[in-house]
């Protein structure tokens, strides 16, 4: 295989490592579920999206045709990402989880979880 | 160059799925839960889409599309699961 | 003609992503495959169209593509400014709940600015009051507040309303 190609499936495959090391480390790390919440659901999706366009050139340049089943798994992460993120911090709202004491605006998540609007005017 | 960086990239993906199972095993309360559920799948998919880069196989693609939408589904399903007990009570 | 149209493909954009998603999945353009994907992207949006809820229809199409590029661009640069913010100290952290006024209606449109939310690291949009008027986000590092509302609302906010016309 050419070194140039070869250089490049590995700097996307180790970006894609590195990402999805750090969404892991920081699921690991930060102190409460909201902060928590967001190393995952971001670092991981891009990770894994290095990971995928890494196989995808390689299966392209190896087998000289067009894979393109990553596509559609990337694709498919990047739509129900934000989608799984969004009913787990439902979920901990509902749920009284414990918030980290300095966190600003706590006020709203009482009115957050009945649904109603904010308790003041904050915009 | 390629074989090793594989073997790197994996190892880094098993550290990861290591720290998923300390906060898996750690987390206070259940949402923390579904949350390392969730990441360790969609790194289990990371990793089955290594091997398949190692062997040279597409056929493990297929495997890594049906955890991918597999693991949507259980998340999804524990989260309501969670919320109506709540709104239930 | 437009009847016709109606009764025989009722959902064409749909049609048009099963029969691409179906080759996809077989990765291949063999015809038995091209006429299977021609069978289901027909009869499966006739099965289903009777369950169709009514959703804004795309206006501009070039703004919605533009607005997909810049979204990819922002998740990309935005995620290294989470990885430093993770990697650094945790007590600098300074996370807060959000309240977005929104402007956009109607069920798609506040679904993908919440998941444009979502994905756009640093904020994760938590829940949505009833009567559909704002959003609730959780930011893991707030500067400011009006300049983190103002960036949503001109940044992501304008261009959806521009896609859906409304």
């Amino acid at each position: 295989m050419n070194p140039i190609v070869e250089l490049i499936i590995c700097v996307f495959l180790l970006m894609g490592g590195l990402f999805v090391l750090l969404g892991s480390f920081g699921l690991l790390k930060l102190p409460d579920f909201y902060t928590r919440l967001h190393a995952p659901t971001k670092a991981t999706t891009l990770g894994l999206a290095g990971l995928l366009i890494g196989s995808m050139i390689y299966f392209f340049v190896n087998e000289q045709r067009l894979v393109v089943h990553e596509l559609l798994i990337t694709l498919f992460l990047l739509i129900t990402a934000p989608v799984s993120a969004h009913m787990m911090a439902k979920t901990a709202l509902h749920h009284k989880i414990r918030v980290l004491k300095r966190t600003s605006g706590q006020e709203l998540t009482g009115a957050a979880r009945e649904r109603r609007e904010p308790p003041f005017d904050s915009a | 160059m390629l074989t090793t960086t594989i073997l790197i990239v994996s190892g880094m993906i098993c550290v990861a799925l290591i720290m998923n199972l300390a906060r898996l095993l750690t987390g206070p309360d259940l949402p923390d839960r579904i949350l390392a559920l969730d990441t360790l799948y969609i790194n289990s998919i990371g990793l089955i889409l290594l091997f398949g880069l190692h062997k040279g196989s597409i056929l493990y693609f297929e495997g890594a599309l049906l955890i991918a939408m597999l693991g949507f589904v259980s998340t999804a399903a524990l989260c309501k699961y969670l919320l109506r007990g709540d709104i239930i009570e | 003609m437009s009847a016709v149209r109606r009764r025989w493909l009722p959902m064409p954009a749909q049609s048009l992503i099963l029969f691409l998603v179906w080759l996809l999945l077989n990765n291949s353009v063999a015809p038995g495959h091209l006429l299977l994907a021609t069978f289901f992207a027909l009869v499966i949006p006739w099965l289903v169209a009777p369950m169709q809820m009514e959703q804004p229809r795309v206006v501009k199409h070039w703004v919605a593509v533009r607005y997909t590029l810049t979204v990819l661009y922002d998740i990309l640069v935005a995620n290294f400014e989470v990885a430093l913010r993770v990697l650094g100290p945790t007590r600098k952290l300074q996370p807060a709940f959000v309240a977005v006024p929104l402007d956009v209606e109607g069920a798609l449109p506040i679904t993908i600015l919440a998941s444009t939310i979502s994905l756009t690291p640093g904020t994760v949009s938590a829940e949505v009051s009833e009567d559909r008027q704002w959003i609730y986000i959780h930011v893991l590092h707030l500067e400011d507040e009006r300049a983190l509302i103002d960036q949503i609302k001109s940044r992501y906010e304008t261009p959806i309303k521009e896609i859906f016309g409304c």
